[in-house]
């Protein structure tokens, strides 16, 4: 049956989210903005003490976690980014590790001082194109031994300082292409892997985005995830299945981007609104102020994408492949905030400039979510080849 | 609970139509728009589907279903999907029919209804729409007034279908400031059928202008009686029909143009392998989705009994554009193809244009 109601459980944690993030994400969001790579400590112990005061609210929710996590993003995003917690890392597990290693894994999330995870796939020689990675895994008895340098790893930081993990993506044989990429476990801690540096961005600067270095990096032979074997170069069945982790990632990434859309769409309409600005839905497109054919293009846009990001995650919570949808959902919430923040600043005209409103650092914010976890072109491209019925190498 | 599942019922209709939209509708549309005529047998075999009869209650004659404006939008796109003329056709006593289920008197019910349950489709339709660029459905110039126990209806519409043929007409017009329905039925004195008209798209649909010449219609005759009607809330399932149609349009470009860039070969491979071609694709098959959800979201609120003005409106602003955009890109994707005749994009791109024009000319 054909149903939007959101039930009163849901209504309430959207409300306590958007409080909480209000109180604790919005009055230090420019601060942390300013002074990029200052840690906001007692947020973190916050969290970690309470992790239902941050996005984590929105778990067990169902579909319609996306709304709470919206509410948590729509406080800030760099913020929310840097809350403790499993993360990237913690889901490529959750998609792809044995029961024995997850126990091994996520315990520690639940336990002792905060810790983070985290994920490192992207290389100064690719992004998107994984298939590209020459950091190595070369066995050696009954340890791996990791070699190479990653970039953009977010949480990258403090997954490697707090005893947290990087999931890592790398090589076991470079000629079997695709087959051979795996992805290995890392505990923060572990000599050989240590942070090289750390970038400064144009938004979400609260977010540690750390260059990851690996020097003979050995770990347990046990901490690969999936099978270890390259059975056949053809076949890039394991990889498929690591690649899965997206279909979970990109649905929340969208949810996550619409939260800062939200924001900033939010701040318009209240800013109009004390000035008497009225936007009057449904009335013909020839009476409207081109104002308020922006607001409600911007409205419809972020409608658009929320469908498509709910879509994606009410799949998943079927247990329906949703790899197309959350690709769907990715492209257009991505490339959907980044407009709508874009023309709130030029629609709020000085006051959207100005480092005065957080209107300005949500478009520099925004535009994160049209790149990581695939950009909108590679999200493109991926729906393009479904759609079309097509491999990789048919559409390049 | 969050859902995107349509019920099995709902499932069950979604197939009956899209077979007849596939095997009946997809066999004609081409000619229909050439010669700007349907013929009267697919517009009976449609009606026996019962999609209007079915949501009218029993006590008049339906078969009482509940009427379900989100089964009447998956309805609208399937229909759509075959053809915009036809499907503006075989729903256009619906523009009667629901309205009066909706907002109608009691003794407007007992009246009218029956007459759309019978084994014959029952041409009736509704006229709204001004010929002037700054059409407001809620500041019309066609007005109603009181004249002891008549009202006199004075002005001009266009975009009627079959109002020619139509038995039954609701017409609105400005009483006091806000919209209000009349229906006036056939041969009423003031009540002059213009020309056919000749529209860019739509061609196989007749339409008409008219004139109400001091139209009078008895003061029982206005829609919902002494209480009048909520003209917001019939505009709001028109927006929802009309985003779901023009999803089913843009839904038909798209297939095609798609199965087109698969087998169209240039440079020695399918044009659907480059990333120009195949991006354009992707963003309509994007498009379409999300368009459809927010066509489905106006849909539930007015089935809740919710004011869908602000979801329903943005829902139909953005499907205007939308199946502008998605027709527009399949023309583009066939090229030369897409401009001639034999292929059935121009006229998905004709009629996906009108959108932004049609108000209130299809209702589930």
């Amino acid at each position: 049956m054909i149903d939007f109601e959101i039930p009163a459980e849901v209504e309430a944690a959207k409300k306590r989210a958007r409080e909480n993030a209000e109180r604790l994400l919005r009055p230090i969001a420019r601060y942390y903005d300013e002074n990029e790579h200052e840690s906001p400590d007692e947020l973190i112990k916050e969290l970690w003490r309470n992790p239902s005061l941050g996005m984590s609210a929105a778990m067990g929710l169902g579909p319609e976690v996306i709304f709470v996590m919206q509410e948590s993003v729509r406080g800030d995003a760099g913020l929310s980014l840097c809350a403790p917690g499993a993360g990237l890392g913690g889901a490529a597990i959750l998609v792809s590790a044995t029961k024995e290693q997850r126990e091994r894994f996520l315990k520690r999330f639940s336990e002792g001082e905060p810790k983070w995870g985290a994920m490192a796939i992207t290389e100064a020689g690719c992004g998107s194109d994984t298939a590209a990675i020459t950091t190595t895994a070369v066995r050696d008895g009954d340890e791996w031994v990791l070699n190479g340098e990653k970039i953009f790893a977010t949480a990258g930081k403090r997954a490697v300082e707090s005893g947290g993990v990087v999931v890592v993506w790398a090589t076991v044989d470079k000629s079997a292409g695709r087959a051979g990429i795996k992805p290995f476990v890392v505990e923060g801690g572990t000599p050989g892997m240590k942070v090289e540096k750390l970038e400064h961005k144009l938004g979400i600067r609260a977010s540690d985005t750390a260059t990851l270095i690996f020097e003979d990096c050995r770990i347990p032979y046990d901490n690969i995830l999936g099978s270890p074997e390259v059975i056949d170069k053809t076949k890039t069945t394991g990889f498929k299945k690591v690649m899965a982790t997206f279909d979970l990632t990109r649905p929340f990434v969208a949810a996550m981007a619409l939260g800062v859309g939200r924001a900033a769409l939010d701040f318009v309409k209240e800013t109009f609104d004390k000035e008497g600005v009225e936007i009057r839905y449904g009335w013909p497109r020839h009476k409207l102020s081109s104002v308020e054919r922006d607001v409600m293009d911007m409205e419809a846009n972020m409608k658009a994408a929320e469908m498509l990001t709910l879509r994606a995650v009410w799949m998943m919570g079927q247990g329906q492949r949703n790899d197309l949808q959350a690709s769907m959902a990715k492209a257009k919430a991505g490339l959907a905030v980044t407009k709508v923040t874009q023309k709130a600043v030029e629609l709020l005209g000085p006051l959207g400039y100005s480092r005065k409103n957080l209107v300005e650092k949500w478009m520099r914010d925004s535009k994160i979510n049209d790149i990581f976890e695939g950009t909108g072109q590679i999200n493109t491209l991926i729906v393009a080849r479904r759609i079309l019925g097509y491999t990789r190498d048919d559409l390049k | 609970m969050i859902s995107f599942s349509p019920s099995e019922e709902q499932q069950m209709i979604i197939n009956t139509v899209s077979e007849f939209a596939v095997n009946e509708m997809r066999k004609l549309y081409r000619e229909c728009d050439e010669n700007g005529e349907i013929p009267a047998e697919i517009i009976d075999k449609a009606w026996e589907f019962g999609l209007i009869a079915g949501s009218i209650p029993e006590k008049y004659g339906g078969f009482g279903s509940e009427h379900s404006a989100v089964t009447g939008a998956l309805v609208a796109e399937e229909l759509a999907w075959g053809d915009l003329s036809m499907a503006m056709h075989i729903l256009c006593p619906a523009l009667v029919a629901f309205p009066i289920f909706e907002a109608g008197s009691e003794g407007q019910k007992g009246k009218y209804l029956p007459l759309f349950c019978g084994e014959r489709y029952k041409p009736a339709t509704a006229a709204l729409i001004e010929p002037r660029f700054n059409f407001d459905p809620n500041a019309l110039t066609t007005t109603a007034r009181l004249d002891g126990n008549e009202y006199v209806l004075s002005g001009e519409k266009c975009y009627v279908p079959l109002a020619a043929e139509a038995e039954l007409m609701l017409v609105y017009a400005c009483q006091n400031g806000a919209t209000q329905g009349f229906i006036v039925e056939n041969g009423a004195s003031g009540l002059e059928i213009g020309e056919r008209e000749k529209n860019m798209g739509l061609k196989a649909l007749a339409t008409y202008e008219l004139a109400l010449k001091e139209c009078r219609v008895p003061k029982e005759n206005r829609l919902g009686g002494e209480a009048g009607c909520d003209f917001n809330r019939i505009l709001n399932y028109s927006r929802a029909a009309l985003s779901a149609m023009a999803v089913g349009v843009a839904r038909a470009a798209y297939e095609y143009s798609l199965d087109y860039a698969k087998q169209r070969y240039a440079f020695g491979e399918p044009i659907a392998a480059r990333q120009t071609i195949a991006f354009m694709l992707a963003e309509m098959a994007i498009e379409i989705d999300a368009t459809r959800f927010m066509a489905w979201e106006a849909a539930w609120e007015l089935d809740k009994g919710k004011d869908a003005t602000k979801d329903a409106s943005l829902a139909k602003m953005y499907a205007d554009d939308m199946v502008l955009t998605v027709t527009d890109r399949a023309v583009q994707i066939l090229g030369g193809h897409g401009y001639i005749r034999d292929h059935p994009v121009e006229l998905w791109l004709r009629n996906g244009r009108g959108f932004v024009t049609f108000d209130g000319m299809a209702i589930v």
